[in-house]
């Protein structure tokens, strides 16, 4: 428990130095970046405690809008991506997924890429509608959700191949 | 009581999503509130040392860039002081007791941002220095942005890259004024509106800062006009401006004090008042 606990901790302040330093400096196109610090609430453990994955994912959020002066656009992302979590993992895994062990960081399959997909793609366009806040841009709204996701996607499942622990 | 008890265990992780939905929500909200300072930004010591930190290595990869345009200004103020008329004259203060009116603090952009709608720049000066919100920023090449909230070392400027907050904006030519905003898509263009019909506008005319905002002085450069759309809803102009300035490589900037600006807004107020 407490060694999960230090390597989650260590995967919330890498991925986020990683995010602040890296990833906010890519501009492709004048102004898409990847977000591939929320890896840090895919890969948070399936059975964790929920309260603290919540918490955690506050805490991510807020540290991000710090950083790119955001408001809480990151936090309320985050947040809701946290929060439904639960109910992404029971449509990629199917019901039973809390008695399955399952591991997200391991080879790609269709389920791990479905949920994969579908957080980043939830987390993107919460975030992009409300930094732009009106619904006047939609067009523009999508795009980069479209784009974005693309890139934090392929971002990811690098990050997952490299990070992967090699014991078999 | 018990009930009221087992309902808050029972949904207490719910209780808990929401309260933090809710103080998010409420920092989103009020972060897009027109004209108000926010309460997460990153002119604090701790993202504020992160982006010194990384500015302090990325620095090194455009010295030679930052070198020309240090270089290309001081030849352009140098040609300013040798075609001045009479050079044995010292060049004119302000009438009043010889107080200068303007003020300029040197700075450097440690953290750029273009790529949201409404974009933020951290600088490594603060009130220590001097820095007050609601003070201008320019570079050698026009102008970059409006001070928004300051600590003691850093402070964040709301760049003109931004959707919300106008500047007030004139064609040098004719005097004509507009309000200066951003679309939100090419950050090499933003738009001069509510320009009036009668205003003989080309392309190619240069764009300045108006004498209407107490931020800016009058007549600092900001870009050329590229095209020119006519409102339908309201028949004023629509100005495609291109920016001196490329936002998205900024390094020296200055920060202007306008020691004038309290007295003015306070006299405007004043005169609102009374009428």
């Amino acid at each position: 428990m407490n060694s999960a606990m230090l390597f989650n901790l260590a995967r919330f302040i890498l991925l986020l130095a990683a995010q602040v330093v890296i990833f906010n400096n890519f501009n492709f196109m004048g102004y898409i970046n990847p977000y591939s610090y929320i890896l840090f609430i895919i890969l948070f453990p399936v059975n964790g405690n929920k309260y603290a994955l919540l918490t955690a994912s506050f805490l991510l959020g807020i540290t991000m809008d710090l950083f790119c002066n955001s408001g809480g656009v990151h936090t309320v992302a985050c947040l809701l991506l946290a929060f439904v979590r639960p109910s992404l993992f029971k449509f990629s895994f199917g019901l039973s997924y809390e008695y399955q062990t399952v591991r997200l960081n391991d080879v790609l399959t269709p389920e791990r890429f479905s949920f994969i997909f579908l957080s980043v793609v939830i987390h993107h366009l919460t975030l992009f509608v409300l930094e732009v806040f009106t619904f006047e841009y939609l067009w523009d709204i999508i795009l980069r959700t479209i784009i974005s996701t693309l890139f934090t996607i392929i971002i990811c499942i690098l990050l997952i191949y490299l990070i992967k622990p090699s014991k078999r | 009581m018990q009930q009221i008890f087992n309902f808050i265990f029972k949904n207490s992780y719910r209780m808990l999503f929401l309260l933090l939905m809710i103080l998010a929500l409420s920092l989103t909200i009020q972060s897009h509130s027109y004209h108000k300072s926010k309460i997460i930004s990153s002119a604090n010591f701790f993202t504020g040392g992160v982006y010194q930190m990384t500015n302090s290595v990325e620095g090194y990869f455009n010295l030679k860039i930052q070198n020309e345009e240090l270089a290309k200004e001081n030849a352009r103020l140098k040609s300013l002081l040798f075609n001045t008329k009479d050079t044995t004259k010292m060049a004119k203060l302000d009438t009043i007791k010889g107080v200068k009116k303007i003020d300029i603090v040197e700075s450097e952009v440690i953290k750029n941002s273009y790529s949201s709608q409404i974009n933020f720049l951290t600088l490594n000066s603060g009130f220590k220095q001097g820095v007050k919100s609601e003070m201008g920023v320019i570079n050698s090449l026009g102008i970059v942005g409006v001070v928004e909230n300051t600590s003691a070392n850093y402070c964040t400027v709301l760049s003109i890259l931004n959707t919300e907050s106008p500047i007030n904006a004139k064609i040098k030519k004719s005097n004509h004024i507009g309000s200066l905003t951003w679309n939100g898509k090419n950050t090499g263009f933003v738009q001069l509106v509510d320009v009036p019909r009668l205003a003989s506008v080309r392309k190619g005319d240069t764009i300045v800062t108006g004498a209407q905002s107490t931020i800016f002085p009058a007549n600092i450069n900001i870009g050329t006009v590229h095209k020119i759309y006519t409102d339908n809803q309201t028949n004023f102009y629509t100005i495609d401006v291109k920016l001196f300035n490329d936002m998205t490589s900024l390094g020296h900037v200055y920060i202007i004090k306008n020691k004038d600006r309290d007295e003015i807004i306070n006299l405007e107020k004043k005169t609102q008042k009374n009428e």
